[in-house]
C-alpha cells in the first residue's frame, strides 16, 4: 500500500511529464488497436463464411466463366445438397467511388444457401417476381439512403449498358460478421439481355456456390467435383468458401503486412518516448535514490520504485487508450462506409492493446532501472540534479 | 540583438545523448513511415505511367475501364486498322496490335499461394509498339506456336518460371522460351505469348484491347472522335500514357490516403516524444537561462535557442528516417492493383520532393514540439532563474 502510494506521488510529480507521455501512450494505443480492427476486417469475409458450402470456378483464373450446364451435373455429386450460382456485375453506381460489390444471382437457390441473410418474406416475394429488381444490405441501404422502391442505376463495366434495378428487398445480417454491403439482382434477367444483345456470351455463370451436408466431407466433394470436370473444355477448382475468401486478402497480402508493420512501429515509436520519460526521471531523481540506498533500502527496491511507475503509468494511457478505440472505431466505420463489410474491434486485439502497453511500460524502464541499481551512493549524493 | 551561439545548442542535445537519441528516433521512425508511404504510391504510379508510350493509343470497349473487362470483335479490329493516321511499319504494314489480355492463377514464390497474372497475347507489331521490352534471356516467342516469354518481375515473383520450363493453363502446355525487361514498367508482371494462339485456347472470339500509334501526335482527337462516333464500334480510345496513369490511380491513393493518416497520428506521438524532452531540458536549464539572461541575452534569443534546439533535435530525426527510407528502394514489391485484378511488381521511388516533403515534416514535428517549452523559457523571469540555480 505504502510502496502504491509512493508510485503514484512519483508518477505525478511532474504532471506535465507524466500527462504528455500518457497523451502519446494514448494515441498510440489507439492506433495500434484500430490499425489491428483494420486488418481484421480484411479478413471479414473469411470469418462470415460457412463451413457448408463451397465455391467451384474455373481453374485459369476467377475471371473465366463455366458453362450454365454444370448445375445439372454438379446436383449429380455426391454429399452436395444444394446449387446456386453468382456472376461478378461489376456497375459502378455514378461514379467509381460508390464501389460496392454487386452479383447477379439465381435469387431463390441463392438465398436458400445464404439464410444469414433476414430478409423479410413479402420483400423476397417481390424480389422474387420482379425479375429486375434487386435486393441490397442494409449497411448498403444507409450509406446510399435507398428506400424500396427506388431506382438503382448501374453503368456495366463486363456487362456494357446502363442497367436499372429497382429496389424490392434489404436484408439484416444474422450476426456482425455478415456481410451487408452488397446487391443481388437477377442472373436471369442479366442473361436475358444478353443473349439478345451478344450472343456468345449467355449462359454463362462466374462461380457456383454449392451447399453441402456435411462441413467434414469439404474435401472429399470438391475433389470429387473437380474430378468430374477434368479435361473438359472449363475445368474447374473447387474450394470452401473461407479459401476462396482468403485467395483475395492474400492478393493484398503485401498491404496488409505493410499495415501490420506499421502497427508495430508505433508502439516501438510510443517506447522511445516512454523510454526517455523514465531516462529523464531516473537521472532527476538520482540523488533521491542515493539517499534511499543510504538509508538501507536494496537495490531491488530502487528497482522496484523506477518499473513501478513506468508500469502505473503505461496500464493508465493503455486502460485509457483502449476505451477511446470503440469511440473512434465507430467514427471510422461510419467514415469508410461500405470499404470495410464488417468493423469490429476484438477481444484479442484490446488484449493486445493492454499487452502492448504494459511491455512497452516494462521496457521502457529496464535501462534507467539497471543504471539506477549500480549507482555508487557517494556519486549520486554528491550529484545536484 | 545578440544571438546565443549556435555551438552552446547543438553541445547541449550532445550532453543528453540517451534523450536526444530516443526523441529523434522516434521522430526518424515517423519520417521514415511517412517518406515509405509516398515512396511507395510514387513507385505505382511511375511503373504505370513508364507502361504507357506517348504516341501510342489504346482502345478498349466503351466503358471497360480495364483491359480485361473490354472485348472488342474481329469485326471491330479489322476497320479499326484500317482508320486513317496511324502510323506504319517499314513494310508499310499498320502499326496495330489486336491482343487478348486474360488473368491466370500461378502460385507466388513468396507464400505458395495463387495470384492472378496478366497473360497478353501479341504479335510482331506489338512488339513494335513496345520498343522499351527487351529480352534479356532465351530469346522471343515464334508466331504460331505455344511458346511464350515471361516478364522479369513475373519470373522472380512466381513458382516454377524457368526457362525450359512448361506452363499449364486453357488445357495447353505452354514452354517458356525467354524472359523479358521492360524497364520496371508494368510489362514487367506480364506473361506474353501469341495472340491467335492465346484466342484458340482460351476459345474466345474477341481481342480485348487494340494498341496502334499515331504517324502523328496532333491526329489523336480527330481518330479519337472517328472511333467514338462510329455506332458499329461502340469503342473509346485514351492515349496509352492516361490509360495507364489511370490504372495506378484507385491503388496509389489508397495508400497515399492510409499512409498519410498513420503518419499523421504517429507524429503525435513523436511530437509529445519531443515536447517532454524540450520541457525537460528547459527544466534542468533554468539557472542556466537566467545567467543567459543576466549577460544581456534578450528574451528572443533564448526562445530562438530553444526552436534552435528542438528543429536540430527533428532535423537529425528527419535526416535519420530519410537515409533509412532511401534504403527501401532496393527492395521491390508486388501486390494485386486491385483496379486491374493482377499482380503488379513495383519499387519504392524517392524523389527530391518526397525528400523535401519529408524534412519539412520533420521540421513542423520539431517546431510543434519545441514551441510551448521555448516560449516559457523566454517568459521566465530573471530573478526566478537565478534563484532556482
Amino acid at each position: 500500500m505504502f510502496l502504491l502510494k509512493l508510485l503514484l506521488k512519483n508518477a505525478f510529480r511532474h504532471k506535465l511529464r507524466t500527462g504528455l507521455t500518457m497523451v502519446g501512450l494514448v494515441v498510440a494505443i489507439c492506433a495500434f488497436g484500430l490499425l489491428r480492427t483494420i486488418v481484421d476486417a480484411w479478413y471479414a469475409g473469411v470469418e462470415g463464411s460457412s463451413s457448408t458450402r463451397l465455391v467451384v470456378r474455373s481453374n485459369i483464373s476467377l475471371t473465366f466463366p463455366l458453362p450454365l450446364n454444370y448445375a445439372q451435373r454438379l446436383r449429380a455429386v455426391e454429399g452436395v445438397q444444394q446449387v446456386s450460382w453468382a456472376n461478378w456485375f461489376g456497375g459502378v453506381y455514378i461514379t467509381e467511388r460508390n464501389f460496392f460489390p454487386q452479383f447477379a444471382v439465381d435469387p431463390v437457390s441463392y438465398l436458400a444457401l445464404y439464410p444469414e441473410y433476414r430478409i423479410p418474406d413479402e420483400q423476397k416475394l417481390a424480389f422474387y417476381r420482379d425479375r429486375q429488381g434487386a435486393i441490397v444490405g442494409r449497411k448498403l441501404a444507409d450509406k446510399f439512403g435507398w428506400q424500396i422502391g427506388d431506382q438503382i442505376p448501374l453503368r456495366g463495366t463486363i456487362y456494357p449498358g446502363t442497367w436499372t434495378f429497382t429496389l424490392r428487398g434489404i436484408w439484416d445480417g444474422a450476426d456482425v460478421k455478415t456481410d451487408e454491403s452488397q446487391l443481388l439482382m437477377h442472373w436471369g434477367y442479366i442473361n436475358e439481355v444478353l443473349r439478345q444483345r451478344y450472343k456468345g456470351r449467355s449462359d454463362q455463370v462466374g462461380v457456383y456456390i454449392v451447399g453441402i451436408d456435411e462441413p467434414n466431407n469439404a474435401a472429399a466433394v470438391g475433389q470429387r467435383v473437380d474430378k468430374m470436370f477434368t479435361n473438359s473444355l472449363a475445368e474447374t477448382m473447387t474450394e470452401t468458401e473461407a479459401a476462396f475468401q482468403l485467395s483475395f486478402v492474400s492478393m493484398s497480402e503485401a498491404i496488409l503486412v505493410a499495415v501490420q508493420a506499421v502497427s508495430l512501429i508505433i508502439v516501438v515509436i510510443i517506447m522511445a518516448v516512454m523510454a526517455n520519460t523514465m531516462t529523464m526521471t531516473a537521472r532527476e531523481r538520482l540523488a533521491e535514490y542515493a539517499t534511499l540506498k543510504a538509508l538501507g533500502f536494496s537495490p531491488g527496491f530502487v528497482v522496484r520504485l523506477l518499473f513501478g511507475e513506468s508500469l502505473l503509468i503505461a496500464a493508465l494511457g493503455g486502460v485509457a487508450g483502449l476505451l477511446l478505440t470503440w469511440p473512434l472505431a465507430a467514427v471510422f466505420r461510419s467514415a469508410v462506409g461500405t470499404l470495410f463489410p464488417v468493423f469490429q474491434v476484438s477481444g484479442l486485439t484490446m488484449a493486445l492493446q493492454l499487452a502492448a502497453a504494459l511491455g512497452v511500460g516494462a521496457v521502457a524502464a529496464a535501462w534507467p532501472a539497471w543504471r539506477m541499481s549500480r549507482i555508487d551512493i557517494v556519486a549520486g549524493l554528491r550529484h545536484v540534479g | 540583438m545578440r544571438a546565443v551561439p549556435f555551438s552552446y545548442i547543438a553541445r547541449n542535445l550532445w550532453v543528453r545523448r540517451v534523450t536526444t537519441l530516443l526523441t529523434a528516433g522516434g521522430m526518424a521512425l515517423v519520417v521514415y513511415v511517412f517518406a515509405t508511404v509516398l515512396m511507395m504510391s510514387e513507385g505505382i504510379r511511375s511503373t504505370l505511367v513508364a507502361t504507357g508510350q506517348s504516341d501510342n493509343v489504346m482502345v478498349l470497349r466503351k466503358g471497360a475501364g480495364a483491359e480485361i473487362n473490354s472485348a472488342i470483335g474481329r469485326e471491330q479490329a479489322a476497320i479499326l486498322s484500317t482508320l486513317p493516321g496511324i502510323a506504319t511499319d517499314g513494310a508499310g504494314r499498320p502499326l496495330v496490335s489486336a491482343e487478348p489480355v486474360v488473368l491466370i492463377n500461378l502460385p507466388k514464390r513468396s507464400n505458395g499461394k495463387p495470384s492472378n497474372v496478366t497473360v497478353r497475347g501479341t504479335s510482331a507489331l506489338g512488339l513494335q509498339l513496345r520498343p522499351g521490352v527487351k529480352i534479356v534471356e532465351g530469346r522471343m516467342f515464334r508466331p504460331g506456336t505455344s511458346e511464350i516469354v515471361v516478364g522479369r518481375a513475373t519470373a522472380l515473383g512466381f513458382v516454377g518460371i524457368d526457362l525450359g520450363a512448361t506452363l499449364r493453363f486453357a488445357g495447353r502446355e505452354w514452354l517458356i522460351v525467354g524472359r523479358y525487361d521492360s524497364g520496371r514498367s508494368g510489362f514487367d508482371s506480364e506473361v506474353w505469348g501469341d495472340a491467335e494462339q492465346m484466342l484458340q485456347a482460351f476459345r474466345r472470339n474477341a481481342y480485348s484491347i487494340m494498341v496502334f500509334r499515331l504517324a502523328d501526335p496532333s491526329l489523336f482527337d480527330g481518330i479519337r472522335a472517328r472511333i467514338e462516333d462510329d455506332p458499329r464500334l461502340a469503342l473509346e480510345a485514351k492515349p496509352e500514357i492516361r490509360f495507364y496513369a489511370e490504372q495506378s490511380e484507385a491503388l496509389a491513393t489508397f495508400i497515399n490516403i492510409l499512409g498519410l493518416s498513420l503518419a499523421v497520428i504517429f507524429s503525435i506521438g513523436a511530437v509529445v516524444g519531443a515536447m517532454i524532452t524540450m520541457f525537460a531540458a528547459v527544466a534542468s536549464r533554468i539557472g542556466e537561462i537566467g545567467t543567459l539572461r543576466a549577460l544581456g541575452f534578450r528574451r528572443g534569443a533564448v526562445l530562438t535557442a530553444f526552436m534552435a534546439e528542438s528543429l536540430l533535435l527533428a532535423a537529425l530525426g528527419g535526416l535519420v528516417g530519410l537515409a533509412a527510407a532511401s534504403g527501401m528502394q532496393a527492395v521491390d514489391v508486388s501486390t494485386t492493383n486491385f483496379q486491374t485484378f493482377a499482380e503488379l511488381a513495383f519499387r519504392f521511388v524517392m524523389t527530391p520532393r518526397i525528400a523535401v516533403q519529408a524534412m519539412v515534416f520533420a521540421l513542423a514535428m520539431g517546431v510543434v514540439g519545441g514551441f510551448i517549452p521555448a516560449w516559457r523559457a523566454a517568459r521566465l523571469q530573471i530573478v526566478d532563474c537565478l534563484r532556482a540555480a
